[in-house]
């Protein structure tokens, strides 16, 4: 009993330490319950009072039935990667509560559903108990809508017990609700009526709060599907073809949204684009492959089984050199995996999709800002490549709420690479489709529908000349290989380079790519601070590698590799791009299907250093 | 055209827009000899030209086997994309959608079609894409040596002397059910009937399938193959005779509507369907369906446009799109301004 009531008193008193703008929320719900408004709400309250946050939503593969989690993290200085430990539980879920009470470290707190009688469960954590349906019942006399209005009594319990600003709490509600008023009153006087039990009821016994700041003024809450999808519109997509799949289905579905706004012309009512919903992932590339074949900047957007189903047109697509772009937002594989948790799995896959010699243009975006800048980048590359280039997001990036600065205008022009018309033609008085002109492996197309005697060639899947013309001799065979991978060397050259950052006196790099970013800064400024380790660090943003790579491995002691998969995929990649220097690279990898965490890439890189 | 052309030499045939029949050609053909796709490719050709199509501003789509080669066959102008296994039908909507002033040909197999390429065939089939589609159907996979298809007829016999045994896809039935709205089915030897069917699919204004019985003549043509060209001799039963009038040919011939069907297509061409089967309606896709079936219980293999709607909406009717080629647009038809982002970015904040 004793060693009880010690740790009890070391709880309280660690718990008691003001800790001011550093937290991280889980709300543990029921899928369906309506508890996304709640937790928006949440999220941009906060947002709105000044303090850099993210939203991460972990929910199962299911419309309603089976448990969902929201996790909110503020941090004032700015870390919005997904937090190890849970500081502050709202459990709602009868499920999940015991286990998730059980998972908390000590000195956490948890406002819970009373009759969940969680108390007992723990003498380390601080509990709130909340009696949900007493408090819904009398602000929502209409039974039928307390089960997704008693979500909105937590917000104002956690508003009270941590001090949000309920102005900014009702500002995020009308941002949310502002065009239904009775919705609007109805949640209102719920968040009020929670807020009001927690000031009589809930004596404060954490040290948790947050304080207004001024780090998140003039910046935005989007999540990486939408910033992709504006990346298109604002590229001039034409045609996008797609079949829904988790966790890339919003991303069409943004795209539609916004191209039915802004890309209608207000008289005639006619769209300067084409949406089809294929019958499948192999009809949605089919469709994209035959619009970037006739010119259009054409696009799809999948997930891993699609990109498994998109295998064969990718090959045809490469070997016949059509533009089109594939957005890939990865989840967690092999076969159907976890479909609504993140992973960056199909690495190894999608550089090298498809039979025969194949080998692809991948970018990867880490935010929300480089899924809008470099989706604008994908078409440009993919024209002036004539090739399938793809945009490797993931679900936690695609699918969460990031904050941001406003996205700037775009301010070059589009880039549609070497397309002869009929004056080229004529000038010209020669075509032939696969012959490098120009020594950098990059040919002219004509598009079909040019008027000139000259300007047609036949595409096929099967061996051809320089004349486009159908050859099965060997030395056309292998001079058209070669060539195309002079192209993909060109293209190396002209791909989003790596970004640098290294501490003075950096021996120990890290190499990270896409949403693994947001926790490897973290864990560097870890390592900087508890260890007094400096660290460099390249992040990658293309496939094939640039130069800057091999340098980079070439000047560190160690590298570290960190990303979200089993195998070590990019670290493969990696180390055959490093090849002298291959021994040089760890890997770590990370692979729960939730987004990694700074933590466990510090003690990672600290037990790897000490074996060393 | 004529004005250039030496004065010794007779004065060449041309078409309408003053191009002779050779410019419709294409490559030699690599079938083999006799096969009923080379016939086919001979009526496309002269479809083409007789219609004056202008042929740099056609596509020429087609999947895999010995079928999908034979666009390389003909129209030479014409860009071309031989594409993958069964895969054709979305190559061909992404093609058409982004370039709608083209007219888009694409060639099949009864294995591209039926087996492999069935799923894209009926979501083409539902979509009415304005396309030209061509089943060259010889009840086998010609190119791997004659293994039997999934149009094969029950009871037909392999080259090895296997019996299929299994029912076949008639893509004819499949296609009304579905919603198409030019279903015809001809044999690669009936020069005239197809000739029209080509004419009037020229003329359609959305997707005109077209199921061609060509017998293979390697494998498939042999006594107790009804894809056989004695077979076809024997049992092909035609529902009219076609006299398809193009719009630009303006000839007015007086015709019996009792015995003939007149339609007229959406450029102003008239289909003229001369009927054997008085009571037959070619815009009936109820009866349509029926006079398939009951002709497939007697062996006969039915001939003619079997339905035709002229007046449907296609996908780019539905999708509400630009009549200018979606490739060609220009920057500031595709880029919104800078108040669009701003606008975008006020609702983020």
């Amino acid at each position: 009993m004793a060693t009880v009531e010690t740790i009890e008193d070391q709880s309280a008193s660690g718990a008691r330490k003001r800790t001011v703008n550093d937290m991280s929320i889980q709300v543990a719900t029921v899928n369906g319950s309506g508890s996304q408004t709640a937790n928006t709400i949440l999220l941009r309250a906060i947002f709105q009072m000044g303090i850099p946050v993210s939203g991460k939503n972990i929910f199962p593969s299911n419309i309603a039935g089976l448990p969902t989690w929201y996790t909110v993290r503020a941090n004032h200085s700015g870390y919005i990667a997904r937090k190890k430990e849970i500081d502050y539980l709202v459990a709602m879920n009868p499920e999940t509560a015991k286990e998730d009470v059980l998972n908390l470290t000590a000195g956490a707190s948890v406002v819970y559903d009373e009759p969940l009688r969680l108390r007992d469960l723990r003498q380390d954590l601080v509990f709130y108990p909340v009696p949900f349906d007493k408090i819904v019942a009398p602000v929502c006399p209409d039974a039928r809508l307390r089960r997704l209005v008693r979500n909105m009594i937590y917000v104002g319990a956690l508003a009270r017990l941590l001090n949000i600003d309920m102005e900014e709490a009702h500002r995020a509600l009308n941002k949310q609700l502002g065009s239904k008023p009775k919705a609007l009153t109805l949640n209102w006087n719920a968040i009020q009526a929670g807020f009001a039990y927690a000031e009589k009821n809930l004596p404060k016994d954490d040290g948790y709060s947050v304080e207004r700041m001024n780090k998140t003024a003039g910046k935005i809450l989007i999540d990486g599907n939408a910033a992709a999808a504006m990346g298109c519109m604002f590229a001039g997509v034409t045609v996008l073809s797609w079949y829904p799949i988790t966790p890339s289905s919003s991303l069409a579905e943004a795209l539609i949204d916004y191209l039915s706004r802004f890309r209608v012309d207000p008289e005639t009512g006619k769209a300067t684009y084409a949406v089809v919903q294929a019958e499948d992932e192999l009809a949605a590339l089919g469709m994209a492959v035959g619009a970037g074949w006739a010119g259009a900047r054409s696009m799809t957007t999948t997930s891993g089984p699609g990109i498994s189903l998109m295998s064969e047109f990718t090959g045809l697509a490469y070997y016949t050199e059509i533009p089109v772009v594939i957005f890939d937002i990865q989840r967690t594989g092999p076969s159907t995996g976890l479909p609504t948790r993140t992973m960056q799995g199909d690495i190894l896959s999608t550089a090298y999709l498809s039979h025969g010699d194949t080998a692809h243009l991948l970018l990867f975006p880490n935010s929300v800002d480089e899924c809008f800048e470099l989706s604008q980048e994908a078409f440009n590359l993919a024209e002036e490549f004539q090739t399938p280039v793809f945009v490797m997001s993931d679900l936690d990036i695609g699918m969460n709420n990031w904050m941001a600065d406003p996205f700037p205008y775009p301010d070059k022009p589009i880039r549609r690479g070497k397309v002869l018309n009929a004056a080229d033609l004529e000038r010209l008085q020669i075509f032939e489709r696969y012959r490098d002109v120009d020594g950098d492996g990059v040919c002219y197309r004509t598009l079909p529908g040019t008027d000139h005697p000259l300007a047609a060639y036949f595409t096929r899947g099967s061996g051809h000349n320089e004349k486009a013309g159908y050859s099965e001799r060997g030395e056309d065979y292998q001079n058209n290989m070669d060539r195309l991978k002079r192209k993909f060397e060109t293209a190396r050259k002209s791909l989003p380079a790596p970004v640098i950052e290294e501490d003075p006196g950096a021996e120990i790099g890290i190499i990270a790519f896409g949403s693994t970013h947001w926790a490897v800064i973290e864990s560097r400024d870890q390592l900087r601070s508890e260890q007094n380790i400096p660290t460099a660090y390249l992040r990658l943003r293309a496939f094939p590698f640039n130069d800057d790579l091999a340098a980079f491995v070439k000047r560190m002691k160690r590298v570290y590799l960190v990303e979200q998969n089993r195998d070590g995929q990019m670290c493969d990649l990696v180390r055959g791009a490093v090849w002298r220097d291959c021994n040089k690279v760890r890997s770590i990898r990370y692979y729960t299907g939730f987004p990694i965490d700074a933590r466990t890439i510090t003690d990672e890189i600290l037990s790897q250093e000490l074996t060393h | 055209m004529s004005a250039t052309t030496v004065a010794s030499m007779p004065p060449k045939k041309v078409n309408r827009i003053g191009l002779d029949v050779s410019v419709y050609r294409g490559g030699k053909s690599t079938l083999c000899a006799g096969c009923g796709h080379n016939a086919i490719t001979e009526r496309i050709i002269e479809a083409f030209y007789e219609m004056g199509v202008n042929p740099t501003q056609v596509i020429k789509m087609s999947g895999i086997g010995c079928s999908s080669k034979a666009p390389a066959y003909f129209l030479k102008p014409s860009h071309g994309f031989n594409a993958v296994h069964g895969r054709m039908p979305s190559v061909a909507t992404g093609a058409v959608l982004a370039n709608l002033q083209l007219l888009a040909i694409g060639v099949s197999g009864d294995g591209d079609t039926a087996s492999i390429g069935i799923g894209q065939f009926v979501h083409l089939m539902r979509r009415n894409l304005p396309l030209i589609y061509i089943i060259e159907d010889n009840g086998c996979y010609g190119l791997t040596k004659g293994q039997f298809s999934a149009t094969a007829d029950l009871g037909s016999k392999q080259k090895t002397g296997a019996i299929n045994e299994l029912p076949p896809i008639d893509t004819c039935t499949l296609a009304i059910q579905l919603g198409a709205t030019f279903v015809a089915r001809s044999f690669s030897g009936d020069k005239k009937q197809l000739g029209g069917i080509l004419k009037a699919a020229i003329a359609h204004r959305g997707t005109s399938m077209l199921d061609v019985i060509s017998p293979c003549v390697t494998f498939n043509d042999h006594e107790g193959s009804t894809k056989s060209y004695n077979y076809m001799k024997q049992h092909d039963e035609p529902l009219h005779e076609i006299d398809f009038v193009p719009f630009f040919e303006n000839i007015e011939v007086d015709y019996d509507p009792g015995e003939t069907q007149d339609v007229q297509m959406h450029d102003g061409s008239h289909l003229r369907l001369r009927k054997l089967d008085h009571s037959y309606d070619a815009t009936d896709p109820q009866k349509a369906l029926q006079v398939i079936e009951e002709s497939r219980q007697e062996n006969e293999v039915l001939t003619g446009i079997l339905y035709i709607n002229p007046a449907s909406k296609t996908l780019p009717d539905i999708l509400r799109m630009v009549d200018e080629p979606l490739a060609l647009l220009s920057q500031d038809r595709v880029r919104p301004g800078p108040a669009v982002l701003e606008e975008i970015m006020e609702e983020l904040r």
